[in-house]
């Protein structure tokens, strides 16, 4: 493992795996009454929020804790930070409050990596502007290969907005990493100009990837697109690339369907899919925690890297 | 003065004798009276005009100012510059300009030469008094809004065909404004990867395509600032075969670096020191770039020297300034790019760097054979030997090259404005 | 215990073959049996690798003896360790509690090798955030002695006296295909 989880695709294939079997070792801890363990006594989280995500925050929050690390919450509204102190300000000032590690969500790309080049700590991102996710992609791949038994092979299935997502970007990385087949849905507005050099498929016609997808990831479809022309209205992407009941239908029978949340019911998915018992939605968020508990273990729980 | 031992355009070694501010006898063996220079077989160039520099004064002298950005370029081997007219205030008045250009004669560096803004504040919406700044003390022949595209086609016409009155020049910053609303990186394999807004190469081509069909249609000269994509050099070869008065820069690192090095650099990702606007392309456009250098079809190179304080490079990459200081390095990118692969001699040099800027700037006494009775405006060049590039050395009041830690071959060892020394032996005099 | 090959310069002797860690086994099996007064509520809890091996071959065996179904499980001490800091992270091991839990049980903890004591601390913590068994008790196949902390073994194997410098390793067939503990000197660097 890296010093720090930036993006998804410096994870090697065993370094994926040792996350997920480590969070799956994890996850028993969750079951347990007492949900603590002693392992980061002593160790400084920094969760360095520059983006409202409560959920996010709340997740790595909770890991950390259940680990026994401190966490020092730092969000960027009333804070220095929004009096227009600079990002290495911060970064030097966590410094010197000594944190082992600084989780960062950021609006802008490359954040994280301009962040590691100023802290000794590790730096995990937890959401750069349009660039990475690599958490959720490691609670998506986490939830998938419980639910699915394992992902080499598998045909997954990622549908919407990839150009601005990073939960997309990420999920490619990780999922082809661990050698399954990803897809990508989207009209053509919404895929970057190069995708054609990532490592997976590319389709512009969702009915004929679901009956062959072992998975389907819905993305978030941010309203705001609209106005720029992405597509022209929100009925025609629903009609289009939205995951409603009689496609579902047409998924394989044990398939399943994703969603990083939160989720536009009705837009990108509807919201009987989003309910099934086929959904995972709702056991992506607990997984959030455990996933996190791993990569903070493995970051944070063995010897400090000078 | 004599000069001793120098090799004028690379050829054999000669002596010269500078008297008056003017050559005054090229030979071998030449001695005499006066200070001697041991030129230890340096190539010599016409003094070097830089058509594209920033200078930030008045308004950024935080960033530079036209004593530290001319003493910078005279470290380059530069005797004239163009100062740029995106300063605060803008240069679109005959005051701001007679003040920069008035500045520049106080300092004696080099020639400042000002630009003028095409429009009031760069705003794009009315023309500048275009012939009071021509007709003012700087007696200004270049227009540009750089930094900013004259997008308004009507606009854009009526300045070509305005400053035809004054044989003035519109130096266009090729960018459609809408192709490239929060624009980051060149668009491509790397700026999918890496979530960082496209920069499409189409944004800029298109304005040129625009700019050329207009300039031909008016019969005026255009300029085109720092083509950065192969598409731009085909469309410039297209104006040029069909006899139309349109000329091209482009900046060294555009013949030296490509858009990788935001992804993966030995500064690390999404270093911003690669942030420059137009951006970093690809290798193919960078081997386009330096073929069309090589056959003329761009005629100049230009710095596009934009110097920043260290705070807005310090910063996470969407909120970093675009620019890279390159008046101390340009002469040494130029050799590594286009004379060490074979594609342009020290003849061509002179063209690229001396010669072709004045001529499209109409900067008298620069730019001139290398022939007794010339302006002794010189600079002398060792092409041996590779350095590393040390920042800290500049002259330049800011920091942001793209080359630090990078080892480059050659150095200026001297530069004569008028005959008169600004740089000796490496250092400013 | 890792399973990493003696080096070139290594001495071993094999302290125990095959048919002595049959032998110590089934001993320490009896031992529990007479003194848990038939074993009714006991839990086996085997320390990772090697100790949850361990801890099924008691349960094996107290079954046989006296048909009493033993619960095993393993109990994984990694996050407890008290000298995490010395290492890069490690990965963890297995813990599987038998369903009905360790809460008014005897639970025996079994190791392969006893040395500073460390681990039995660490799974002592690990225990008490699992539960709260009415006792503990410690088996282990080998007591090399030198303790760190204040802790001994209910059930020994084998008493091995070893300086500081050895070490000693154990083999089993399950996860290395082979039974033995050897004694390794280290040559002199």
């Amino acid at each position: 493992m890296n010093r720090h989880l930036i993006s998804a695709g410096d994870l090697a294939k065993d370094d994926a795996l040792l996350i997920l079997d480590t969070a799956e070792e994890l996850a028993r801890v969750s079951e347990r009454s007492i949900k603590k363990l002693p392992t980061l006594r002593g160790r400084t989280v920094v969760n360095l929020f520059f983006e409202d995500s409560t959920r996010t925050r709340i997740s790595f929050e909770a890991a950390a804790k259940r680990l026994s690390a401190d966490v020092i919450n730092f969000s960027a509204k009333g804070s220095s930070v929004s009096k227009g102190e600079s990002l290495k300000d911060t970064a030097l000032t966590l410094e010197a409050m000594g944190a082992d590690a600084v989780v960062i969500r950021h609006g802008a790309s490359g954040a994280p990596h301009r962040l590691a080049t100023w802290v000794r700590g590790s730096v995990v991102n937890a959401g750069d502007g349009t660039h990475e996710h690599p958490t959720q992609a490691l609670l998506d791949a986490f939830s998938m290969r419980r639910r699915l038994g394992g992902l080499d092979g598998r045909r997954i299935t990622i549908v919407g907005d990839v150009l601005h997502s990073r939960v997309a970007r990420s999920n490619v990385l990780l999922l082809a990493t661990l050698g399954a087949e990803v897809t990508l849905v989207a009209p053509p507005t919404l895929l970057p100009v190069a995708v054609g050099t990532w490592p997976c498929e590319v389709s512009y016609d969702l009915d004929a990837v679901l009956p062959k997808s072992d998975a389907v990831m819905m993305l978030r479809v941010q309203k705001e697109r609209m106005n720029a022309a992405y597509f022209p209205s929100e009925r025609e992407y629903s009609r289009r690339y939205g995951l409603d009941r009689d496609r579902f239908a047409k998924m394989p029978d044990d398939a399943i369907v994703m969603h990083p949340g939160p989720m536009n019911r009705g837009m990108e998915i509807a919201a009987e899919v989003a309910d099934s018992p086929r959904s995972t939605i709702v056991e992506q968020v607990a997984n959030g925690v455990t996933i996190r508990m791993a990569v903070l273990y493995l970051l944070l729980g063995g010897e400090t890297v000078a | 003065m004599i000069i001793k031992n120098v090799r004028i355009l690379g050829g054999d070694p000669v002596d010269l004798r500078l008297h008056d501010g003017l050559i005054a006898e090229i030979g071998p063996g030449l001695t005499g009276a006066g200070e001697t220079v041991d030129g230890g077989g340096a190539v010599v160039l016409p003094g070097l005009v830089d058509l594209h520099t920033h200078l930030r004064e008045p308004g950024r002298e935080d960033a530079e100012t036209v004593q530290t950005g001319t003493q910078s370029a005279a470290r380059g081997g530069y005797t004239a510059v163009h100062a740029m007219a995106n300063t605060s205030p803008v240069a679109d008045t005959a005051g701001v300009v007679e003040q920069v250009w008035r500045l520049g004669r106080e300092h004696g560096h080099c020639d400042v030469q000002p630009v003028g803004a095409v429009t009031v504040g760069l705003e794009g919406r009315q023309l500048a008094e275009l012939g009071a700044m021509a007709d003012s003390a700087a007696r200004v022949r270049v227009f540009s809004d750089d930094g900013k595209c004259v997008s308004d086609a009507v606009l854009m016409r009526r300045a070509l065909e305005y400053v035809k009155a004054f044989d003035g020049v519109v130096a266009q910053h090729a960018q459609e404004p809408r192709l490239t609303e929060g624009a980051q990186m060149n668009e491509g394999v790397v700026s999918g990867r890496l979530g960082l807004t496209g920069w499409p190469a189409v944004a800029e081509e298109a304005i040129i395509a625009r700019d050329c069909l207009l300039a031909a249609h008016v019969g005026s000269r255009l300029h085109v600032c720092h083509v950065s994509t192969a598409g731009s050099v085909e469309i410039i070869r297209w104006a040029k075969s069909k006899g139309w008065n349109v000329t091209a820069e482009v900046t060294p690192h555009h013949l030296l670096l490509t858009d990788d090095l935001v992804e993966d650099s030995p500064v690390g990702a999404y270093n911003p020191i690669y942030k420059v606007n137009p951006p970093l392309r690809t290798r193919a456009d960078v081997e386009a770039l330096r073929a069309a250098l090589a056959d003329g079809t761009i005629d100049v190179v230009a710095t596009d020297h934009a110097p920043h304080p260290v705070e807005d490079k310090e910063t996470e990459w969407s909120a970093a300034a675009m620019g890279m200081v390159g008046l101390e390095t340009a002469l040494s990118v130029v050799q590594e790019a286009m004379v060490d692969t074979g594609l342009l001699d020290w003849a061509g040099v002179a063209d690229r760097m001396s010669a072709a800027p004045a001529r499209i700037g109409r900067l008298p006494g620069h730019g001139q054979p290398l022939e007794v009775g010339a302006p002794a405006n010189l600079t002398l060049y060792d092409p041996s030997g590779r350095t590393p590039v040390d920042p800290a050395a500049f002259a330049s009041k800011s920091r942001n090259t793209p080359y630090e830690g990078m080892t480059l071959p050659g150095r200026v060892v001297a530069t004569f404005l008028r005959g008169r020394a600004t740089v000796l032996e490496g250092k400013l005099t | 215990m890792s399973e990493s090959r003696p080096e070139s310069r290594a001495e071993s002797r094999a302290v125990l073959e095959g048919p002595d860690i049959h032998r110590a086994l089934t001993r320490i099996a009896h031992e529990i049996l007479e003194r848990t007064k038939g074993a009714d509520e006991v839990v086996l809890l085997g320390i990772p690798t090697r100790g949850a091996t361990l801890a099924r071959r008691l349960g094996e065996r107290i079954e046989q003896f006296e048909g009493v179904k033993v619960p095993v499980g393993s109990i994984d001490i990694t996050m407890y360790r008290d000298d995490l800091r010395l290492k890069p992270a490690r990965p963890l091991g297995h813990t599987e509690l038998p369903p009905d839990g360790v809460d008014g049980k005897i639970v025996v903890l079994v190791d392969d090798v006893l040395y500073s004591g460390r681990t039995v601390r660490a799974a002592l913590d690990a225990l008490n955030d699992l539960g709260r068994p009415t006792a503990v008790q410690l088996a282990t196949l080998v007591d090399r002695g030198h303790r760190e902390l204040p802790i001994r073994a209910d059930y020994v194997g084998k008493n091995l006296p070893t300086a500081k410098s050895e070490k000693v390793k154990v083999f089993l067939q399950e996860t290395d295909g082979r039974e033995a503990v050897l004694l390794i000197k280290e040559a002199a660097k």
